[in-house]
């Protein structure tokens, strides 16, 4: 087969598995749930075969097939692929991980009546995504990217009957949306901008040629507002917000689109766009800055979280944070890199904690968990890998790739490196805090349900995964990706460090949680500093504050406004003029409706000849 | 053609109301069936008007009942067939004065057929007459609410809309001295010989208020949230959907098409309102507590969009114009038939009283999802594909207001999410334990038919878009050429 209709197949086999579902399958979990992972897996195997063509083809082999889907004079948007080894990364994370997280959710979900309909937004989710992934132009991007941003809310506010699911998806909506407010303006502007010596267009290989043209200060500009829509999707600070919340739905979807995918989007369009942002200093610094300032305080309000899921969001966002530092620091390849490493071991950590959720009956804290290594050992196990790997162990994949950012940022801004390292450092602190306190140490024996291991159908995707984190540095994806990139050799001296950091970070957490506290000692260590993390640095009180206040009261002094003004002296002025004449033409009413319309028909004509007659 | 089935319908029903709503619901299907047919027949490689039927009328006045379709009005034929059915089959609750009720209705579609197919000017604004008549008498005897107080404003608002915009199109006609209703004579005539400017600029401001008024230029929308409350579903329907678009139909015909230069002088103004339109409008939905006036609200917003790209006057922004007059039909049709059915049910639309629904009427709440969330502007519906057009094509002209558009798409989503979140997610309102959902075809057919038109058109829009184009071309090269013109 081509690959041009190996990458349609791929990007629509799970809209049919979507489609079919919800046609056909809506009450029936069983085969709903294997029409999805069919689907997917079919994408997966399509994924794996274009890998096989392009694979150690020299020079990178790229192609593009596109359909045009509007086009007239002065416009041209079209449907198309285009596909070279940074999009079959992508896809194969997408897909792969994706295939574990469906098969998986076969398990987690089996209990739930609604699993159908579950089944039918993850297979829109993969569609959008891979959509996302396979895009070339903005504008196709553009319409994808909000659908993930749709099936994110659909998947979050799953549980709709519970109020603070239904108001986590709605945030994560909107506060994307105002996201793509800066991204929808950035596209326009680049459009507009492109144009400058030819005809403009959203295609990616048409402007990555034309980029040479156009005054840099605009493109700054552009880029900038192009970043907007990372800031939204990849939850960086300012908005970030949406991430936590979103924790809401169910585990798989987390790990899948909250921690995988979806989030990395972001990273992943900074690089496929990079020849964009690659001369423009001045939003790459930007860039930069955000991606390290998120790194950071989202490690720090990790340190306080009691949630699982929450603590691992917080640690998604910091991982995030680091990976657009990397861009911003002109290293997509790191970035990309790390992407990659954080979807095996993030998906793993994430789909480790859903294991126990399902097992403890949907209990979320960690002061309620207990020695769980002993109780659900594949689970435990597992979980202890991915969290080395978060730490940045040798030689798990967390450790390589995490070097080469720490490396480009020791190269090139000292001030980063302290940053990243220091988020490090928390890194490792808090998930060693997680380890300590949830997995380690005795069962306790009073527990009337002791939680029992998982089924198979959900750990062998753990195992899977497993597997993917402890070889993930091995596998040469730096070298696929970017196979013209000239490689730091591993850092000796960075290399060293990050470890002693890594180390001491989880000797730190020992210190404090090795014996299992009954609660956390931080409320008192921390003092003042503890009460502004718990309640993250009041954004989410400064953004109520603006919705609930200003806002909705400016909208209801509109609304006041419209009724004094337009309403009352505007419209009510004339309808007393109309009322005067209406009560003295009352006389004429008769009921019967036809003879209303009539009147008014022959009057209008008879009127109509008056004044043409008199013109 | 359609209109002269309507008629007949419209005499011979009679006596037993089944037999009506039957004798109604076939008449209205086999219009859309027709325009259907016309909608996929029409030429759009060869263009102009097709399929034209012409008797002269009143000769000396050079009047004539002449109809034809083109590019434009073909899509917005298939729009009118495909919501009047959608409103004849949610009319099935009607139990009081059914015989008056369908003749009523079935008048409003056949103006509005008429209107959307005259090629005459005269008969345009006739047969606009005839669609705008019915809707302030079913306003008041089948509204609910403050219908009184509705109609009456909704009277006011159209008929001061009508007569300014009369005294424009008549003061058009004698100034052009062609002696001509015909829109096409007319129109290769000012090719040639546009009327002088300083005439131009006067007529022009009369017909887009005029015809504004009807598309809820702001500030003269207040007649519609109030209106649409009152009105019985249908109407609503019909007017949010269809009769409102031939105000947006009227100003690129006549107005943009026939005086370019003043066009280009006035409508900067035009494109400052469109945004008060969008943003204002979209800020008042936002503290709705009725939904039927969050979407009466809403479509307000929507109009925003239609005139910005109206502003525009190129061939992308026009293009976007039609694509959107057609998703928002579309649109404000389900928007009104969800929530007449959900307000038939719970005889309430306070999104305070409402909450928790979706457990119950699972197929009305995905609709209804479905329906805000192309509102909110989500690719894959058709309202994406008509906004980003006129958003394309407003950039270059209207930097800051488009910006500010793009804003709107952010209050859409709010306003929308909202309503869904307050009225159907939730925990469920114990009194609504005994709802019902949409159960048999016919219940569901409106709701189906009109969704699968707005994914088609948002999924595949070159499908209505090379109609539209084939109508806009050939318009906007006019266009160009007369304001190039010295």
């Amino acid at each position: 087969m081509v690959s041009s209709q190996l990458a349609w197949t791929a990007l629509f086999s799970p809209l049919g598995a979507c489609i079919i579902i919800t046609l056909f399958f809506l009450r029936s979990k069983l085969l709903s749930s294997l029409t999805a992972i069919g689907g997917i897996l079919i994408s997966f195997v399509c994924c794996l075969l274009m890998f096989i063509q392009i694979y150690n083809v020299h020079p990178p082999l790229e192609f593009q097939h596109s359909i045009s889907w509007i086009r007239f004079d002065g416009l041209t948007i079209d449907l198309g692929v285009l596909v070279n080894p940074l999009a079959i990364m992508m896809l194969l994370i997408v897909t792969g991980v994706g295939s574990a997280i469906f098969i998986y959710s076969r398990g987690y979900m089996k209990d739930d009546p609604s699993m159908p309909r579950f089944f039918a937004y993850l297979s829109l989710f993969a569609f959008s995504m891979i959509g996302i992934v396979l895009s070339n132009n903005f504008i196709q991007l553009f319409m994808f990217w909000e659908l993930v941003g749709l099936s994110s809310y659909l998947l979050i506010g799953f549980w709709y009957e519970k109020p603070s699911a239904a108001d986590a998806g709605v945030k994560a909506f909107i506060v994307n949306r105002v996201a793509d407010f800066g991204f929808l303006c950035g596209i326009l502007f680049l459009w507009s901008l492109s144009g400058a010596t030819g005809l403009r267009s959203f295609n990616f290989t048409d402007l990555a040629s034309t980029i040479s043209t156009i005054d840099p200060n605009m493109l700054n500009i552009a880029g900038l507002l192009i970043f907007c829509g990372v800031v939204g999707k990849s939850a960086q600070v300012p908005l970030h917000v949406w991430l936590a919340d979103a924790m809401e739905g169910p585990t798989p979807v987390s790990a899948l689109i909250h921690a995988a995918t979806m989030v990395a989007a972001g990273i992943y369009l900074l690089a496929r766009t990079f020849f964009l942002f690659e001369p423009l200093t001045g939003a790459l610094t930007v860039i930069a800055y955000v991606g390290a300032g998120t790194a950071l305080i989202a490690a720090t309000l990790a340190v306080v979280e009691n949630d699982i899921k929450r603590i691992l969001a917080y640690s998604t966002l910091s991982q995030l944070g680091l990976m657009v530092m990397a861009v911003g620091l002109s290293g997509p390849m790191q970035g990309m890199f790390h992407l990659t490493t954080h979807a095996f071991f993030k998906a793993l950590l994430f789909l480790g904690a859903g294991s126990v959720i399902y097992a403890l009956h949907h209990e979320q804290n960690i002061w309620k968990m207990q020695g769980l290594l002993k109780q659900m050992p594949i689970t435990g196990w597992t979980f202890v890998l991915g969290t080395l790997a978060l730490c940045g162990i040798f030689p798990l994949s967390g450790f390589f790739s995490k070097d080469e950012i720490l490396a480009l940022a020791f190269e090139h801004n000292g001030l980063l490196y302290v940053v990243a390292s220091l988020t490090s450092l928390l890194t490792s602190f808090y998930m060693g805090r997680l380890l300590w306190v949830a997995f380690w140490g005795q069962p306790n024996a009073h527990d009337k349900h002791p939680a029992h291991e998982s089924p198979a159908v959900m750990t062998l995707p753990l195992i899977f995964l497993a597997i993917l984190t402890v070889t993930g540095g091995f596998l040469g994806i730096p070298h696929f990706l970017y196979p013209e990139h000239e490689h730091i050799k591993l850092n000796i001296r960075v290399a060293m460090i990050s470890s002693i950091v890594a180390v001491l970070g989880l000797a730190i957490s020992y210190a404090l949680y090795g014996k299992r506290p009954k609660q956390d000692p931080l409320t008192t260590k921390l003092g003042f500093f503890y009460t502004v993390l718990k309640n993250k640095y009041y954004f989410d009180e400064i953004y109520g504050w603006y919705v609930n206040t200003v806002q909705q009261n400016f909208a209801k002094m509109m609304a006041w406004m419209e009724e004094i003004f337009i309403v009352r002296f505007g419209v009510h002025g004339l309808t007393g003029i109309a009322k005067t004449s209406g009560d003295t033409l009352r006389r004429l009413q008769t009921g019967i409706v036809q003879f209303y319309a009539l009147t008014f028909v022959l009057g209008t004509i008879v009127i109509f000849f008056f004044m043409v007659n008199k013109l | 053609m359609p209109a002269v089935a309507l008629i007949a319908i419209t005499l011979v029903s009679k006596e037993k109301s089944n037999l009506i709503r039957q004798i109604a619901n076939t008449g209205i299907f086999l219009s859309l069936l027709l325009s259907g047919y016309v909608f996929v027949n029409y030429n759009h490689v060869q263009g102009g008007f097709q399929f034209v039927e012409q008797i002269p009328w009143v000769i000396p006045f050079g009047i004539s009942y002449h109809l034809g379709i083109d590019g434009i009005n073909s899509v917005l034929v298939l729009l009118l067939g495909i919501s009047s059915f959608a409103a004849t089959l949610v009319s099935k609750n009607i139990k009081d004065r059914v015989k008056e009720y369908y003749i009523l209705l079935l008048l409003i579609v056949l103006g509005t057929y008429g209107a959307f197919l005259s090629v005459d000017i005269f008969f345009f604004y006739f047969f606009h007459e005839i669609a705008a008549v019915p809707t302030f008498l079913m306003m008041s005897l089948w509204g609910s609410g403050r219908k009184d107080y509705g109609a009456m404003k909704l009277m006011l608002y159209l008929t001061a809309g009508a007569s300014i915009a009369l005294v424009g199109l008549i003061a058009l006609y004698c100034h052009v001295g062609l002696n001509s209703f015909n829109l096409i004579e007319i129109q290769q005539y000012l090719a040639t010989n546009p009327l002088p400017v300083h005439v131009q600029y006067w007529i022009f401001p009369l017909i887009v208020l005029g015809f504004g008024i009807t598309l809820t230029l702001w500030p003269f929308y207040t007649w519609a949230p109030v209106g649409y409350a009152t009105a019985p579903t249908a109407v609503s329907m019909l007017h949010a959907g269809v009769l409102k678009k031939l105000g947006a139909y009227a100003i690129l015909r006549f107005a943009i098409l026939l005086m370019p230069q003043a066009a280009a002088v006035w409508m900067p103004v035009v494109a400052i309102l469109a945004i008060l339109n969008i943003l204002y409008c979209g800020l008042i939905a936002l503290v709705q507590r009725d939904i039927k006036y969050l979407l009466g609200y809403s479509s307000c917003s929507h109009m925003g969009y239609v005139l910005l790209g109206l502003a525009c006057i190129n061939v992308i922004g026009l293009n976007g114009v039609v694509a959107l007059m057609f998703a928002h039909g579309i649109l404000a049709s389900l928007g009104f038939a969800l929530i007449g059915f959900v307000s038939d049910q719970t005889q309430t639309r306070n999104l305070d009283e409402l909450g928790g629904i979706a457990k119950r009427m699972p197929f009305i709440a995905t609709c209804f999802s479905m329906m805000a969330l192309a509102s909110a502007g989500v690719p894959g519906f058709a309202n994406f594909v008509g906004e980003i057009m006129v958003l394309i094509g407003s950039w270059d002209a209207y930097r800051w207001q488009t910006v500010l558009a793009v804003l709107g798409i952010v209050l859409g989503a709010v306003y929308m999410l909202k309503t869904i979140r307050l009225g159907f997610q939730g925990p469920m309102n114990a009194k609504w334990a005994k709802l019902s959902d949409a159960q048999t075809i016919t219940e569901k057919l409106p709701f189906v038919l009109l969704l699968a038109a707005l994914i088609a058109v948002g999924c595949w829009p070159s499908f209505i878009l090379r109609n539209i184009d084939s109508g806009i071309k050939p318009l906007s090269q006019q266009i160009q050429k007369s304001l190039n013109q010295p």
